[in-house]
C-alpha cells in the first residue's frame, strides 16, 4: 500500500540511497561488458587508469567534466522549477552561435580576456533565446515543455547544419565549420595551474572555462537557495498550486528559469569551441546536453552533487577512450548505456530500494530503542 | 505523363517512409491513451530493429526475426512499465533512459557478436521480408492512370506495410468499440473512477504499455528487415520522435495518426525528391528546412495556433490509490 515513506536520516537520503542506485547502474553496465565477452573488472581498472593514471588523463577528464557541469546545472535548475528541460542539447548547440560570432568578430583585434566575456554573454543569450520559445509556450499556452524542447533539439540540429554549410563556412572550403579563430578567440589552457601541483596535463584541452563552470555552479547555488527568485522557483517546483496562491507569477518564473537554464546550456559551447577546437564544428555538443540529464539526476540537482557527478562522467568519457583502445569491443557507446542506466536508476527508479532501506533502519531503531529502554530500567 | 509518374513515385516512397511512423505512433497511442507518456518509442524501435535483424540472420527466418523484435521491444516496454506504473517513477525520465540504453546496447552487442562495426550481417532474401505483388499487378500495369496506381502504388509493398495500414481501423475498433478500449481510455482520463469500478489500474496500464512495446517491435522489424536488409548503427535516426510528433499532431486519434504519419512521410519523400532542385517562385528550399518541418508543425500545433492538442488528462501522472 502507498503509505508515505518513513523519514530517513539525511545522510541516507542524500548519500546512501543515491550511492546504491548508482552502484546498481554500474553493476548492470558490468553485465553488458561481460555480455560483450570482456572482463568487467579489467574494464574498470582501465577506466581508472585512463582517467587518473597520468596527468594528461586528468586534464581530459576535467575538460569533459567542464561541459557536463554546465549542462547538468542547466537541467537541474529547470527541475527545481518542476520543468524537465530535455532541450539542453539544442540550447548548447545554438549557444555556439553566440561564441562563434564573438570570436569571428573580435579574435584578431581584442585579447582573449576581452573576447571571453563577450563570448560568455553571446553564448548565454543565444542559449536563453532558444529556451525562451518553449518556455513561453509552456507558460502562456500550456504546451508541454518536454515535447517542445525535444522538437527544438531537432530544429536546432537542422538549423545549425544549414548555418554551418550555407552561412558560416568560408568560401572555398569543404568542411561544414567556421574558419579557425586567431589568438583572441582561443582560451588559455590551465596547464600552469595544475603544474603547481606537479600534474602535467600535456595536450589536454582543459581551459579557463573550467573555472567559469565552477563559478557558475556557485552562482546557481546562490540563486536557488539564497534569492527570492530561487524561493519562487522552488515553490513552483514543489507545488504549482501553492505558488499560485502565494501570489507568485507562474508564467514569469517559468520563463526566467528556462532562460537561465538555456543560458547555462549555451555557455557549455565555450568549452569545445573557444577552449579546444578554436572553430565551430558540426555537432560539437556531441551529446553533452543529454549527459546533463544524467549528471543532474545523479547530483540530486544540487551544484555540490553536480560537480562530482560531472567529473564521474568525465572519467567515463576519458577512461572510456582508454578502454576502447585496449578492448575493441567496448567502444564509446558503452558510455551511452551507462548514462541510460544512471538515468533509469537514479531518476525513474530512485525509490526502488527505499522500502528496503526503511525496513532496515526501522529494525535498527527498534533494537536501539529497546536497548535504551532496558538501560533506563 | 511524366508528371503523373513523378507523383506516383513520390506517393510510393511516402507509403514506404510512413509505415514505421504508423507502427510507432499507434504504439504511443495505446500507451499514452492509458495515461503513460512514452518518449522511449525511439529506443524500443531501435532495440526491436537490432533484435529482429540479429535473430533473422542467426536462424535465417524472417518470422523468427519478427518475433525476436517484438519480444525484445516488449521487454524494454516492461522496464518502462515497471518504472512508471509499479515504482511510480517519472515517465519522461524512464523514457529518456530507455532511449540511451537501447542506443548504446545495440551498438556494443552488435559489435561484440558480429564484429562488423555495429552492423548485423546482411540478411539473405529468406531472412527478410520481401515485397508482395498483388494479383494481376503485372498485367494491369499498362492500363492508363489506374494501372500505375494499382501496380506501383498499391501493389509491391511488404506484408508489414499492409499490416500497418490494417492496424489503423483495428486500433480504432479496439479503442472505441471494445470494453478493453473503453477502460483503457478511462484509465488515461480518470484512473480513480476506473479503480472505484473495481478494475485494476495497474494491470490495464501494463497491458497498454505492452501493446506499445509490441508495435514498436514491428516498427523496428520493418526498418531492419523490410526496407533494409540488416541493422545499422542508430538506424531509426529520430523517427521515434517524429512518430511522437505525429501522435500529438493527430491529437491521439487513430485515423488522424495515419494521416499525420502520411503527411510526415510525404514531407520526407519530397525532401529527398527536391534536394538541390529549383522550384518556381520560391526557389530552392533548404533540405534542412524540410527536415525540420514536422517538428516545427508540431510545435505550432502544440502552441494552439492550429487547433488544440489536449493530451489524455491523467497522462504522465502515476496513479496513487489512496493517501
Amino acid at each position: 500500500m502507498a503509505a508515505p515513506y518513513a523519514k530517513l536520516p539525511k545522510w541516507v537520503d542524500y548519500g546512501l540511497l543515491p550511492l546504491i542506485n548508482i552502484l546498481v547502474a554500474f553493476l548492470i553496465s558490468g553485465l553488458v561488458v561481460w555480455l560483450a565477452d570482456e572482463s568487467p573488472l579489467k574494464a574498470a581498472g582501465l577506466l581508472i587508469k585512463g582517467a587518473f593514471g597520468y596527468g594528461e588523463g586528468i586534464g581530459y577528464t576535467l575538460f569533459y567534466a567542464t561541459s557536463f557541469i554546465f549542462t547538468g546545472l542547466s537541467v537541474a535548475i529547470a527541475i527545481h522549477c518542476g520543468l524537465f528541460n530535455i532541450g539542453s542539447e539544442g540550447q548548447a548547440y545554438i549557444g555556439g552561435i553566440g561564441v562563434a560570432l564573438a570570436c569571428l568578430a573580435f579574435d584578431s583585434t581584442l585579447p582573449w580576456f576581452l573576447v571571453f566575456p563577450i563570448a560568455i554573454v553571446g553564448a548565454a543569450i543565444f542559449g536563453a533565446l532558444w529556451a525562451f520559445i518553449p518556455a513561453y509556450l509552456q507558460a502562456k499556452r500550456g504546451s508541454h515543455i518536454v515535447i517542445t524542447t525535444i522538437m527544438f533539439n531537432f530544429i536546432a540540429a537542422s538549423l545549425m547544419i544549414y548555418l554551418l554549410v550555407d552561412v558560416f563556412k568560408p568560401d572555398g572550403t569543404m568542411a561544414p565549420q567556421t574558419r579557425g579563430f586567431e589568438v583572441g578567440g582561443q582560451l588559455p589552457r590551465l596547464d600552469w595551474l595544475f603544474g603547481i601541483f606537479g600534474i602535467r596535463t600535456g595536450a589536454a584541452p582543459l581551459n579557463v572555462s573550467f573555472i567559469l563552470a565552477l563559478l557558475s555552479a556557485f552562482i546557481v547555488w546562490a540563486i536557488i537557495w539564497r534569492t527570492r527568485l530561487g524561493y519562487e522557483i522552488r515553490t513552483r517546483g514543489f507545488s504549482p498550486t501553492a505558488a499560485k496562491y502565494a501570489g507568485i507569477n507562474e508564467a514569469r518564473v517559468i520563463i526566467i528559469t528556462m532562460m537561465i537554464s538555456g543560458g547555462l546550456a549555451g555557455m557549455m559551447a565555450l568549452n569545445p569551441i573557444m577552449g579546444d577546437q578554436h572553430q565551430m564544428q558540426l555537432d560539437f555538443v556531441a551529446g553533452a546536453g543529454f549527459v546533463g540529464i544524467a549528471v543532474a539526476l545523479m547530483g540530486r540537482n544540487h551544484p555540490a552533487g553536480i560537480i562530482p557527478a560531472a567529473i564521474l562522467f568525465g572519467v567515463l568519457y576519458q577512461g572510456g577512450a582508454e578502454i576502447s583502445f585496449e578492448m575493441p569491443n567496448i567502444s564509446r557507446d558503452m558510455i551511452v548505456i551507462i548514462q541510460g542506466l544512471v538515468i533509469l536508476f537514479a531518476g525513474a527508479l530512485e525509490n526502488m530500494f527505499r522500502p528496503f532501506i526503511v525496513m532496515i533502519f526501522a529494525n535498527l531503531q527498534r533494537s536501539g530503542s529497546s536497548k535504551a529502554l532496558e538501560a533506563g530500567e | 505523363m511524366e508528371f503523373f509518374e513523378t507523383i506516383i513515385l513520390v506517393l510510393q516512397s511516402t507509403v514506404r517512409l510512413s509505415v514505421p511512423l504508423i507502427f510507432a505512433a499507434l504504439a504511443g497511442l495505446y500507451s499514452e491513451r492509458s495515461g503513460v507518456f512514452d518518449i522511449g518509442l525511439e529506443g524500443k524501435m531501435l532495440a526491436g530493429a537490432f533484435a529482429g535483424a540479429s535473430v533473422a540472420s542467426l536462424y535465417e527466418s524472417a518470422f523468427l526475426g519478427l518475433v525476436g523484435a517484438v519480444v525484445v521491444s516488449m521487454a524494454f516496454a516492461l522496464v518502462h512499465a515497471f518504472a512508471s506504473i509499479t515504482q511510480r517513477g517519472n515517465q519522461i525520465v524512464s523514457g529518456v533512459a530507455i532511449n540511451f540504453v537501447a542506443a548504446g546496447a545495440t551498438v556494443i552487442l552488435g559489435q561484440a557478436w558480429f564484429r562488423q562495426g555495429g552492423r548485423t550481417p546482411p540478411l539473405s532474401s529468406d531472412a527478410k521480408f520481401n515485397a508482395i505483388e498483388l494479383p494481376f499487378a503485372a498485367e494491369l500495369a499498362d492500363v492508363p492512370i489506374l494501372g500505375p496506381i494499382y501496380s506501383d502504388l498499391l501493389s509491391g509493398h511488404f506484408a508489414l506495410t499492409y499490416f500497418a495500414f490494417a492496424l489503423v481501423p483495428f486500433t480504432w475498433w479496439v479503442l472505441f468499440r471494445t470494453r478493453f478500449g473503453l477502460r483503457l481510455r478511462a484509465v488515461g482520463e480518470n484512473p480513480a473512477a476506473v479503480d472505484t469500478a473495481g478494475i485494476s489500474v495497474v494491470w490495464l496500464r501494463y497491458r497498454a504499455v505492452l501493446c506499445c512495446g509490441a508495435l514498436c517491435g514491428f516498427a523496428g522489424a520493418y526498418l531492419s528487415m523490410a526496407i533494409s536488409a540488416g541493422f545499422g548503427k542508430n538506424m531509426t535516426a529520430g523517427s521515434g520522435f517524429i512518430a511522437l510528433a505525429a501522435l500529438i499532431f493527430a491529437k491521439w486519434k487513430p485515423v488522424n495518426v495515419m494521416l499525420a504519419c502520411l503527411l510526415f512521410g510525404l514531407l520526407n519523400a519530397m525532401e529527398i525528391r527536391l534536394q538541390g532542385k529549383e522550384l518556381p517562385v520560391i526557389g530552392e528550399i533548404p533540405v534542412q528546412f524540410m527536415q525540420a518541418l514536422p517538428y516545427i508543425l508540431t510545435v505550432i500545433l502544440l502552441a494552439g495556433f492550429i487547433g488544440k492538442a489536449i493530451p489524455p488528462k491523467a497522462g504522465g501522472v502515476p496513479y496513487v490509490k489512496e493517501r
